[in-house]
């Protein structure tokens, strides 16, 4: 296995009195699917928002590619190659696939957009993965079902060569078939050396693509095993409380 | 085109942009977006052709060379002002103070530049007044960004001091000639007969040369390019609407002795600041962050869009484009007084929606206001020369503006129901 791309140790945040991160710590590595499981409120998404730059993490040590980090703000993470795709998924209806892609990185020349250059570019980005449900990529984000909608989000974080991707519940609002669609692609993200981390209620996706699970209890990591070793009556158990995790060994 | 289901599609298999195929399937690709509620400002142009026929079957002074040039003239204010609103109302706000923000500014030019006055040189003065646009711009922008009150109750706010502000400026009962002939020329000066040609050729030589630009930058770039028939198409209409207008207009429609002919002076003024508000709108990144932060402002803000700052020059650009509506109407009426483009701005409004820009935020275009504004001010023109009480003109205003609007929902609804996400 390659070395870890990510290695969080002992990160803890609290809000106030409310320590919700108690010393976390997780790795991910290029090339694999890294799965975030755990109850709400059981800190997922303030280990995320650290990870993005978004707040801060209060202690502990982040190491990218094995050099120490800190993650201030979200273009630290950006500049990393730390990408975020959110659950709400922040795209513009009124906008084409193209203009949502190169959203606040524009390229132009004499200051006037090259639309040619980011055309070629989108189209590229989301032929390498593979993406073949979008008919033209100067259509309305608008006009596009639920799992076209998660590809341009994700496609948009691997346009400038991510090397980290963060889904949130990229699975959460769609369909059977979409849902399908969009775990493949969760998996040739991956396969392309990217390390992803993703956050999921739903164990059976959970199953289905990731390489490795990480269950958060309580601002605690209880659980971190390969999906092989492991079965989703475990896992349950884990994220409720009622099972303890014993097996380090590997 | 015969099997749409391919098993396995090749992985190198380019993913369409919409500019390939033959001119049908162009026409095609644009009929399924006007079926898909994409209508942009067909709608309000067709109104106006049909208004246009009625109108010209009802009287006989409507399609005459002198009425068309009046209409152009009696349209330029509300052109201008339903522009200068289109840069607020993408971002899905609205600037209720358009007008009376014109008001002050003028009232501050004719104060500053009237020999009666400060007798300032008039450009100083006219700069003075173009300034004090940006200013109460940056103030309102300051507000509704900054702040974060909502710009309807901010500029409802400076619509009625504006008021008092004028009534100050102008003092109460008071009434300034303009006495500029340069001011008055833009409204009631024309254009040499070859001045109307020579403005349709720099049309036609820049449509030409962004169209070849453009691409120049696609082939660059290695992607495929419309089919070129099409650009010749365009500028086949640019040529033949154009210079159709620019005779008619170069025609004697003088009643005296007097010849008057030519292109009136405020046209070509409002056609260089449609095109550079359109280039600005389409091709730069102030543009499109409105767009984006009209349609969703916090997918604007993860995308590193600077939204305040955004915000603020919007609202800047657009009492500045106010201020120039304002000058129009001056140059138009001949005088101003304390009540100085208090009534237009609801007509601007609607004009804006009239010509399909969406009141939402993210949706229409520059030109989609001017058209919107010629609509409303063919009503006013026809309704005039057909004698009928005023307000009738209201009425039928009112009936075009809420037709406008229910055209625009229900292709939407038909489209997908993009009303009920909104």
């Amino acid at each position: 296995m390659d070395a870890p791309l990510i290695e969080l140790t002992d990160v803890t945040k609290s809000f106030g009195p409310v320590s919700v991160l108690k010393g976390v710590s997780l790795t991910a590595f290029p090339g694999r699917v890294t799965a975030l499981v755990g109850d709400n409120g059981a800190g997922k998404s303030t280990l995320i928002k650290g990870l993005a730059g978004v707040q801060p993490y209060d202690g502990g040590e982040v190491r990218f590619a094995g050099e120490p980090v800190v993650l201030h703000t979200p273009r630290e993470a950006s500049r990393l190659g730390i990408e975020v795709v959110y659950q709400d998924l922040a795209l513009c209806d009124n906008l084409d696939i193209v203009q949502n892609m190169f959203l606040g990185r524009e390229e132009t020349s004499f200051g006037t957009f090259d639309e040619g250059e980011m055309e070629r570019q989108a189209s590229e980005t989301l032929r390498s993965l593979s993406v073949r449900t979008v008919k033209s990529v100067r259509q309305k984000v608008s006009s596009l079902s639920g799992g076209q909608r998660q590809t341009v989000a994700i496609a948009r974080s691997v346009l400038k060569s991510a090397r980290v991707v963060i889904l949130d519940e990229p699975t959460a609002a769609l369909g059977v078939a979409q849902t399908e669609q969009v775990l493949s692609l969760v998996r040739r993200l991956a396969d392309s050396g990217v390390a992803v981390i993703m956050i999921s209620h739903n164990l059976i996706d959970v199953f289905a693509v990731a390489d490795h699970i990480n269950v958060l209890y309580l601002g605690q990591m209880v659980a971190s095993v390969e999906t092989s070793k492991t079965t989703s009556d475990d896992v349950v158990g884990y994220i409720t409380g009622s099972k303890t995790y014993v097996g380090a060994s590997e | 085109m015969s099997s749409t289901i391919t098993p396995e599609l090749r992985t190198d298999d380019l993913i369409g942009s919409g500019q390939e195929g033959t001119i049908a399937d162009q026409v095609r690709a644009y009929l399924q977006r006007l079926r898909g509620g994409e209508m942009g400002a067909l709608p309000a142009i067709a109104g106006f052709v049909v208004l246009s026929i009625l109108f010209s079957v009802l009287s006989p002074f409507f399609l005459t060379e002198r009425n068309f040039a009046n209409l152009l003239t009696q349209a330029a204010t509300l052109v201008m002002l339903a522009m200068a609103l289109v840069f607020v109302i993408l971002l899905g706000e609205i600037d209720l103070s358009a007008g009376v923000t014109s008001g002050v500014a003028v009232s501050l030019f004719v104060v500053l530049s009237n020999p009666g006055g400060l007798n300032m040189n008039w450009i100083l003065a006219l700069l003075v007044s173009l300034v004090s646009g940006v200013l109460i711009g940056l103030f309102i922008g300051f507000f509704v960004a900054r702040v974060g009150i909502p710009s309807f109750v901010v500029t409802l706010g400076l619509f009625l001091g504006f008021q008092g502000l004028q009534l100050i400026i102008i003092g109460s009962g008071g009434l300034y000639r303009i006495q500029q002939p340069e001011i008055l020329a833009i409204q009631n000066s024309n254009l040499p007969v070859w001045g109307g040609w020579v403005m349709l050729a720099v049309m036609l030589l820049i449509s030409l040369g962004t169209s070849v630009l453009d691409r120049r930058r696609r082939t660059r770039a290695g992607v495929l390019n419309r089919t070129i028939s099409l650009m010749w198409i365009r500028l086949g209409v640019i040529a033949v609407v154009g210079g159709f207008i620019v005779n008619l207009l170069n025609q004697n429609r003088g009643t005296g002795f007097l010849a008057v002919s030519g292109v009136p002076i405020v046209v070509p003024i409002t056609l260089t600041i449609l095109w550079l508000g359109t280039v600005v709108l389409d091709r730069t990144k102030f543009g499109r962050y409105i767009y984006a932060i009209g349609g969703n402002a916090e997918a604007a803000r993860r995308g590193g869009i600077k939204v305040i700052g955004i915000k603020w020059a919007a609202f800047a650009v657009c009492s500045t484009l106010a201020v120039v509506s304002g000058v129009f109407s001056a140059s138009k009426v001949g005088s101003v007084d304390a009540a100085f483009g208090r009534d237009i701005v609801l007509s601007g409004v609607a004009a804006a929606v009239v010509g399909g820009v969406s009141l939402f935020g993210g949706r229409g275009r520059l030109i989609h206001g001017a058209v919107g504004a010629l609509v409303i001010a063919v009503i006013t023109n026809g309704l005039g020369l057909l004698n009928l009480p005023g307000g009738v003109n209201f009425l039928v205003t009112g009936g075009v503006l809420i037709l406008a609007a229910t055209v625009d929902a229900v292709s939407r609804v038909r489209a997908g129901g993009a009303l009920t996400r909104r």
